[in-house]
């Protein structure tokens, strides 16, 4: 055999990869699953936590900005682990999955707090006096004056920082989530085979790639011209 | 609650395992950070060069390693290429993997910071009869930095909390070690340990940040 067909045989052999293509679909649901479940709890956590934040309650921001920083500085796997094998010893023992979704959720939200709190924070006082004075509430100057263009503002830095953060569903391998990267491994190791592998890896480009692609567009879409 | 995630006794016991830990993040970090930064230097000024074969490629590149998690990269490395007879360690395979993923990230940012400084400066600088690396090197680049500061600083952070993706190719850093600790001592205390000292390493850094990254988002307007 040459190397080359070695190489294939190795790296793509076809006979294994079949044989774990269900599993590694299965994986893909999960990851898919796993990322929505991410993106939105996160992303509305965070525009609450935000929007809590411009009511300007002293001790309530504290607050915010101390859990904002926690979920800012601490890396997201040590935080997967601390609850998927910490928490069971103070009672509740979430699974692999509600770890790995409540903590990338966690991480979301401090970004995304921070992303929303600046655009809001963005937009020149005097818009808000201009439109209380006209005789808008509190309610709906935020949302009809200027949650629009803080949003516009923020999308470059938001679609960024969710895509990097959804990325990190592959951690949840490491807490026994069948998502791909566990499915390929444990595939891989059950083949003695790296097939498995490449079809994740594979798999994670299908998914991902074409929402960075996205995010570029946007990104260019929503810039503002200077 | 206390026995178990603050007990002084295992505090005493792990404290040296994961004080190894720390400084293995640290000397980790110190070398992950510069292998990041050159990558993403050579992407940025590869990308000044606005030929369409040098530019396509390039963006190709950076978009799939930004659309790639970096775990499965670390993974691919470290289980997949000993098949191919090739069997690097974890932490040679730690360092690819960053200079590759996060080179790529810094290669976003050095283009944005590049791209920020206007034409002319260049143009003004080549008629002063510098040379093009020149001209980079003495006005473009100094500007540049300095314009994606916080950026390049956001993104430090965010390299040096994935160090802790070591652990799982038994490169003994923080994460690591903590958790070796825990699994001695069946207690969840030394990673409980991990978690703070991540915190107060990284808590200055975070709270500059936030900083800058609101000045700079208020200032775009």
């Amino acid at each position: 055999m040459s190397g080359w067909d070695k190489f294939v045989e190795t790296f793509f052999n076809a006979k294994v990869m079949w044989k774990y293509l269900p599993d590694i679909l299965s994986g893909m649901v999960v990851t898919i699953e796993l990322a929505l479940l991410i993106v939105v709890t996160g992303l509305g956590a965070g525009l609450a936590l935000a929007l809590l934040r411009s009511l300007a309650i002293r001790p309530l921001n504290w607050l915010i900005i101390f859990v904002v920083d926690l979920f800012r500085s601490l890396p997201p796997l040590v935080i997967i682990v601390l609850m998927y094998f910490g928490l069971p010893y103070a009672g509740p023992a979430p699974s692999g999955f509600v770890s790995t979704w409540l903590s990338l959720a966690f991480v979301l939200m401090a970004f995304s707090e921070e992303i929303f709190w600046a655009g809001i924070t963005s937009i020149p006082k005097g818009q808000w006096e201009a439109s209380r004075s006209t005789g808008l509430s509190f309610g709906q100057t935020l949302f009809n004056v200027v949650l629009p263009q803080a949003f516009r503002l923020t999308i470059p830095p938001l679609t960024n920082r969710t895509i990097s953060i959804t990325k990190g569903t592959a951690l949840g391998t490491v807490v026994a989530v069948t998502e791909i990267l566990g499915q390929a491994s444990s595939a891989m190791s059950n083949s003695y085979n790296p097939s498995p592998l490449m079809m994740g890896a594979a798999a994670y480009v299908v998914l991902f790639l074409p929402v960075v692609v996205a995010a570029r567009w946007i990104e260019s879409k929503f810039a503002w011209k200077r | 609650m206390i026995e178990a995630f603050f007990n002084i006794d295992i505090m005493k016991a792990a404290w040296p395992i994961v004080l190894t830990g720390l400084w293995n993040t640290i000397l980790l970090s110190l070398i992950v950070v510069p292998l990041g930064l050159l990558g993403g230097l050579i992407l940025a000024l590869l990308a000044s060069i606005k030929h369409p074969l040098v530019r396509w490629p390039l963006m190709a590149w950076v978009d799939f390693f930004r659309a790639f998690p970096p775990l499965v990269l670390l993974v691919l490395l470290f289980a997949g290429l000993p098949f191919a007879g090739l069997e690097l360690g974890g932490f040679a395979c730690v360092a690819i993997a960053f200079f590759l993923n996060t080179g790529s990230y810094y290669g976003e940012i050095f283009r944005a910071g590049i791209d920020s400084v206007p034409a002319g400066q260049v143009e003004a600088a080549r008629s002063t009869g510098l040379t093009r690396m020149q001209a980079t090197r003495y006005v473009v680049l100094p500007q540049a930095v300095r314009n994606v500061m916080p950026d390049l600083l956001s993104n430090t952070l965010e390299v040096v909390k994935l160090t802790s993706l070591g652990s799982v190719v038994a490169v003994p850093e923080l994460l690591y070690e903590a958790r070796q600790a825990q699994s001695i001592t069946y207690n969840p205390t030394p990673i409980v340990m991990a978690a703070v000292i991540y915190f107060l390493l990284l808590w200055p850094l975070v709270r500059l940040l936030s900083r800058l990254e609101n000045r700079a988002l208020a200032g775009r307007r």
